[in-house]
């Protein structure tokens, strides 16, 4: 099992991809993972990389081996496309962040495009609204862990599995949020599949 | 035994620790930083730990503390190598007592750093043993032996990791935690501990005799191997990460040609090397960095007239420079072993991207100080010369506020010079609170003995904020849980005889920019110390608004500042309430006043 988070530094692909690790870990696997620290988290773009099993000798998944791509972000969706393998999953969030640059130069960047480009692209396509799952978990930071719940099944990890390692992994207060975000993302991906 | 799931910092640190570390020192820096906070983390108050003021300071506390018997580790990136690179060099010379690790994090790439220098090179020029881990695993078993090995020669032994070993996680087997292991106390012995040059001359001749033996000692260390001996007359010879990019690279083209796998680069284990080259017609060298094993081998092959061609970064087989992956290093490997892989299907090309460069966070305190410097020294020749930190992201549009960055500390020296050519200038050096005290301090005695004329900026947010948060002199937070005497900058400046020093709230923007006024009409040198917590350690302000009947859709905010917070919407400005701080700049430089705090909640 390959995983990749792509997304922009501050939206905690890191915590998701810590999330993700834990729980194929419960599961028996073994795992690897790489993250990007330093200059990048600065709004910058960030990969997370999640691999189990024991024939993965390297932390970063090679280009075409993804089984899920979770994308918090259209663009660093596509930007990241490459690794995910034929037939695989990609869970995307259909809200664009705009970089200081599109801000500055009047560049319309929306999201629109890399949205058609996933779509054309990617059979295994889960568009997510990431306002609405966020609204529902009652946070507006909630986004990384409603994605871990609309990317579960196809990660092959149990919803009790991953419960339980929200409890492990975050403070006792922020529990209920995370698991009102894990499922509303769990939800929001069977709609998107029916 | 127990099983762990580690950062390869993490495993690093508790290696140390299982080893019976007693003393450990160092100065954070991309990718090293979480070693030393990891022992902190796990410390049972049997183990020193501090942050010191720079690698050189961090390496010579550490080499007291082997001197007196202690196993002592001291951790650095590749480049605070370079600082600490004095006392190491002599050090090689002098030996230590109690084992002592030198820890340096290389950054091929390179993701976060100056250099993409090899530290591997670094010790062969030094003279000392390095271990070169290939995964977090291979990196918590090798600490014990490089403790090991640093006791039985007597002398400093470094382990470098790169990038992707220290920060990717893996599940290691982590033994029972040894005790710290007591140390004898300093024992005066002047022909040992005092360097001179006939000592020197000796210590060198021992060297020189040492490193061979060590080099054959390491020919049966667990980190050197070859494997499928006799498989082909090809082979492959790689090292660190690369080891694991190339076994997976190797899997998935579903050949097993032999390999040769050096963990110990220096001394060279030629023994087992030569074995190999015996074994083969050609090699292909897969390392990052520098072509060290590459090196090596061409020299064997010249030293034993061996007819093995050599292959790798110098003719060109592998990229000479940026780190390599499964797909880079599976394409070499293909052309090499005359093998096609598959090609994984095409996709069309994707619309344009938007670029992503890293910025200041929304309510940086940086880019308000920035700001009043460029609002103040609007229609005046200036050259604003930066340093290590977060704000070397001065420089990223609209701001454009960084001329030149080099090392830490290098900003205040520069500006020195350039202003001695170019004398009708200001000359400004801007330096953060850490790099501050790391080495800015030497360039302000520099400035002032010499009488140059420069106005220095420090950015004081209270922490060491681009590697995570770091105490340091300024904070009087130790690493050992206590508090000390906060050293005052200010104080500093003084003792230090520079003619004018000002403290100023970057965040209003108005004094602020009338003491960069008053600091740039003075001759000589002259200070601005801004003074604003890191806006990622601080409780956020409540988020400002832009009230849309007012806002005349100017752009101003956007233009002058580039928070992240601001954006257009529907031709009005518009502020994510989820990033703003409310450090309030933006309504500063809002022309209508079109921005405002929310009303204070009362009581």
């Amino acid at each position: 099992m390959n995983c990749i988070l792509a997304g922009v530094g501050g939206q905690g692909t890191v915590l998701a991809s810590k999330l993700i690790a834990q729980a194929l870990m419960a599961l028996g696997h073994q795992v690897r993972t790489a993250e990007t620290i330093g200059m990048a988290q600065r709004g910058g773009c960030v990969v997370s990389h999640v691999r189990a099993g024991a024939d993965c000798a390297s932390p970063m998944v090679p280009l075409h081996s993804a089984d899920v791509l979770i994308g918090f972000e259209p663009a660093e969706a596509v930007r990241c496309l490459p690794y995910l393998k034929e037939g695989g999953t990609a869970v995307v969030s259909r809200r664009a962040v705009r970089p200081v640059t599109a801000s500055l130069t009047g560049s319309a960047y929306d999201g629109e495009d890399m949205l058609a480009y996933l779509k054309a692209n990617v059979p295994g396509l889960i568009l997510i609204d990431g306002e609405a799952v966020c609204a529902a978990a009652g946070s507006t930071r909630a986004l990384n862990v409603a994605l871990v719940g609309a990317a579960l099944r196809a990660l092959s990890i149990p919803e009790e599995v991953m419960e339980k390692t929200i409890e492990g992994a975050v403070r006792p207060q922020y529990v209920e949020i995370n698991r009102k975000a894990l499922l509303a993302g769990l939800d929001a991906a069977r709609k998107e599949e029916e | 035994m127990q099983e762990k799931f580690l950062m390869g910092n993490e495993a690093i640190a508790l290696g140390a620790l299982d080893a019976g570390v007693g003393f450990v020192s160092g100065y954070p820096g991309t990718p090293s930083t979480e070693v030393l906070e990891t022992v902190k983390k796990y410390n049972d108050g049997s183990v020193y730990v501090e942050w010191s003021v720079n690698e050189k300071s961090a390496m010579e506390v550490a080499a007291g503390a082997a001197y007196a018997g202690c196993r002592s580790m001291v951790t650095m990136k590749q480049v605070g190598l370079n600082v600490a690179s004095d006392p190491l060099m002599s050090l090689a010379y002098v030996g230590v007592k109690g084992g002592m690790v030198v820890l340096v994090a290389d950054d091929p790439g390179p993701i976060s750093s100056q250099t993409e220098q090899d530290t591997r090179t670094f010790a062969s020029f030094a003279k000392l043993p390095v271990f070169d881990p290939s995964s977090p695993e291979e990196a918590y078993r090798m600490m014990a032996q490089a403790f090991d090995l640093s006791e039985k020669y007597a002398t400093p032994v470094i382990v470098r990791a790169t990038t992707r070993v220290c920060h990717g996680c893996a599940t290691v087997a982590v033994q029972e935690r040894r005790a710290v292991k007591p140390a004898q106390g300093f024992q005066r012995d002047t022909q040992r501990w005092v360097i001179f040059p006939r000592t020197s001359f000796l210590n060198h001749q021992k060297i020189e005799t040492r490193n061979p033996a060590i080099g054959k000692e390491l020919c049966s260390s667990p980190f050197n191997f070859i494997q499928n001996a006799a498989a082909g007359r090809r082979g492959v010879a790689t090292h660190g990460i690369s080891y694991a990019y190339t076994a997976e690279a190797l899997s998935l083209l579903g050949v097993r040609p032999p390999l040769l796998k050096v963990g110990t680069p220096f001394p060279f284990p030629e023994d087992l090397a030569l074995n190999f080259l015996r074994s083969v017609d050609e090699v292909l060298c897969v390392e990052e960095l520098d072509p060290v094993i590459e090196r090596e081998l061409t020299y064997l092959c010249g030293k034993h007239h061996l007819p093995t061609r050599i292959l790798g970064k110098q003719t060109g087989h592998i990229p000479s420079a940026g780190e390599n992956s499964v797909d880079a290093v599976k394409a070499a490997l293909a052309g090499f072993l005359s093998l096609t892989p598959s090609a994984a299907p095409a996709l069309p090309p994707p619309p344009q991207l938007p670029v992503r460069p890293p910025v200041l966070c929304a309510g940086c305190p940086h880019r308000a100080s920035f700001f009043a410097v460029k609002e103040a020294m609007k229609g005046r020749k200036a050259v604003f010369s930066g340093d290590i930190g977060c704000y070397t992201l001065g420089n990223a549009q609209p701001l454009d506020m960084v001329d030149t960055c080099l090392c830490m500390g290098a900003g205040v020296t520069i500006a020195q010079g350039l202003h001695r050519v170019e004398p009708d200038a200001v000359n400004f050096a801007f330096i953060g609170d850490s790099t501050f005290f790391h080495t800015g301090i030497a360039g302000v005695v520099n400035a002032v003995y010499n009488q140059h004329d420069i106005v220095l900026i420090v950015l004081d947010n209270a922490t060491t904020a681009m590697t995570g948060h770091q105490p340091h002199p300024g904070t009087g937070k130790t690493m050992m849980g206590e508090i000390s005497q906060r050293i005052s900058i200010e104080a500093v400046l003084r003792a230090l005889g520079v003619a004018s020093v000002e403290k100023a709230d970057p965040l209003n923007l108005d004094q602020a920019v009338s003491a960069v006024r008053r600091a740039a009409q003075v001759s000589g040198v002259s200070a601005v110390i801004f003074e604003s917590p890191c806006i990622a350690v601080t409780k956020p302000a409540p988020a400002l608004t832009v009230r849309a009947e007012t806002c005349v859709g100017c752009k101003q905010c956007i233009s002058k500042l580039g928070c992240p917070a601001l954006t257009m919407e529907g031709g009005k400005a518009l502020i994510d309430p989820s990033l703003c701080t409310g450090c309030a700049l933006c309504s500063q430089v809002c022309p209508v006043g079109a921005i405002s705090a929310p009303p204070r909640a009362q009581g």
